[in-house]
């Protein structure tokens, strides 16, 4: 129980670990943003000229949508077996560990998106010189939208509402991530240069990182009453 | 200072303080706003640009600032209530939330109807109506949260937290989405030298915003007069009023 970061390392391990060993529930945000981006061209057209105009926004919105779906499961078993419970009474500082629990839920379903984001920007035909900005924007985008959803789970888990009520109060609060990595895109595919809403994203993600780990851990705790 | 704070802060006292208000408080909503209104539609000249159209500016611009208000004011409270536990402090936080979201739809839906002439169409993807829209959401989503806990010191915090959360996020959600995209015409008030609209014109807005303001409050203290009733049930003050 020594230093700040103490349990970090546990819990970060621990929840990786259970998280593939059950590989089915990994893959399923994947699945999600691979469907998305393929209704959208049957929705629409598969016109390469729209679908490369549409293709930022698409992407991001899937983005969104899918690190959303995933986030029902965060606090949920924990708190159902009491894990969580155990996690507050640890001694350490309730912060940290929620920082690792939310750290792990992302490499395990916002890092895939980031992967698999240049297949899906091809299939839109859009543009291979964008892609960096692309895989740039949701590397550093998609760790706030699973610090921001890992508030609204907090505050949800162990009411019963299903994920429609946790989706009303994340996407609001989201909308910034989306316009600042969709618009990057854009530029990047107009040929300009795109570092201005990166650092923007970069800057909200240093926000986030040091602010809200202190709403997740009092969330956990309004949740446990 | 905290003697001050705690009286405030005591339910029997905001009780009998906000029933003695409320009256003074309604009456000068009542007389501001009829001035105003007389002002805006009757004795302020039609603008050169949008003819008689632009009266609604009366109406869309307090409602949008009071929407805006009322989401911080409720951000206000609810911190205040989770930091110092003061239990006043969550029924103002709970009583402001309806009424801030309706502002906020009243602002939208007379931006929407002050679009049509002027822009051609009810709902352009213009930043501060969306930006507008997504407040909406906000407070809606605050609602929801707050009906979903049984227990309502539970809903409180819960609630709280996330309406403390969002309103860091709202300068964030507001100039994200200014930049995104601006037909708007710029602000005409709150401009430094001199404002950006005539005397005429200037005087019943800023007059149907204090009428808005008063309204607002009148409406607060009542609606935070009943949740003090609904959560004091069972307490003592109450039986003996």
């Amino acid at each position: 129980m020594s230093g700040p970061m103490s349990g970090f390392g546990t819990v970060l391990a621990r929840d990786l670990r259970l998280a593939f060993r059950r590989p089915g529930e990994m893959a399923n945000p994947l699945l999600f943003f691979v469907l998305i981006t393929a209704i959208f061209p049957l929705g629409l057209s598969p016109e390469p000229e729209l679908l490369r105009t549409v293709a930022p926004g698409i992407l991001w919105g899937a983005a969104l949508l899918s690190s959303l779906l995933a986030l029902d499961l965060l606090f949920k078993n924990d708190y159902e077996d009491g894990s969580l419970e155990q996690l507050v009474l640890s001694g350490h500082s309730l912060p940290v560990l929620v920082l690792a629990k939310t750290l792990a839920h992302w490499v395990v379903s916002g890092l895939p998106l980031v992967l698999a984001a240049p297949l899906l920007a091809s299939a839109l035909y859009l543009p291979a010189h964008a892609w960096d900005t692309l895989m740039l924007g949701l590397l550093i985008g998609t760790p706030t939208l699973s610090l921001l959803g890992a508030v609204g789970a907090a505050l949800t888990t162990g009411l019963g509402t299903g994920s429609a009520l946790l989706s009303l109060l994340v996407l609001p609060l989201a909308t910034p991530i989306l316009i600042f990595g969709a618009r990057g895109v854009d530029l990047a595919v107009q040929g300009l240069d795109p570092v201005g809403p990166m650092y923007l994203l970069g800057a909200i993600l240093f926000l986030a990182v040091s602010l809200l780990p202190l709403a997740i851990a009092t969330a956990v705790r309004i949740s446990l009453d | 200072m905290w003697k001050l704070f705690h009286q405030f802060g005591s339910p029997p006292h905001f009780y009998r303080l906000a029933g003695y208000l409320i009256p003074w408080f309604g009456a000068a909503a009542l007389i501001l706003i009829l001035i105003a209104t007389y002002g805006g539609l009757v004795l302020a000249p039609a603008d050169y640009l949008q003819g008689d159209g632009f009266r609604i500016i009366y109406v869309h611009v307090p409602s949008a600032s009071m929407s805006l208000f009322a989401y911080t004011l409720m951000a206000t409270a609810a911190g205040i209530g989770l930091i110092w536990r003061i239990k006043l402090a969550h029924a103002v936080a709970a009583a402001v939330a309806p009424i801030g979201a309706s502002f906020t739809f009243l602002a939208l839906a007379t931006g929407s109807i002050w679009g049509k002439p002027m822009w051609g169409t009810w709902w352009a993807w213009d930043a501060r109506l969306t930006s507008e829209l997504i407040l909406l959401f906000l407070f809606l989503g605050y609602m929801s949260l707050r009906a979903a806990n049984d227990d309502v010191g539970k809903a409180d915090r819960a609630s709280g937290l996330l309406a403390v959360v969002g309103v860091v996020n709202v300068p964030i959600i507001h100039y994200s989405v200014e930049w995104w995209n601006s037909l708007h015409q710029g602000a005409t008030i709150i401009k430094l030298g001199k404002p950006a609209i005539t005397g005429d014109m200037l005087w019943p807005l800023l007059m149907m915003l204090a009428g808005f303001g008063f309204y607002f409050a009148t409406v607060m203290m009542i609606r935070t007069r009943s949740q003090v009733l609904q959560r004091e049930r069972k307490s003592q003050w109450l039986k003996s009023l």
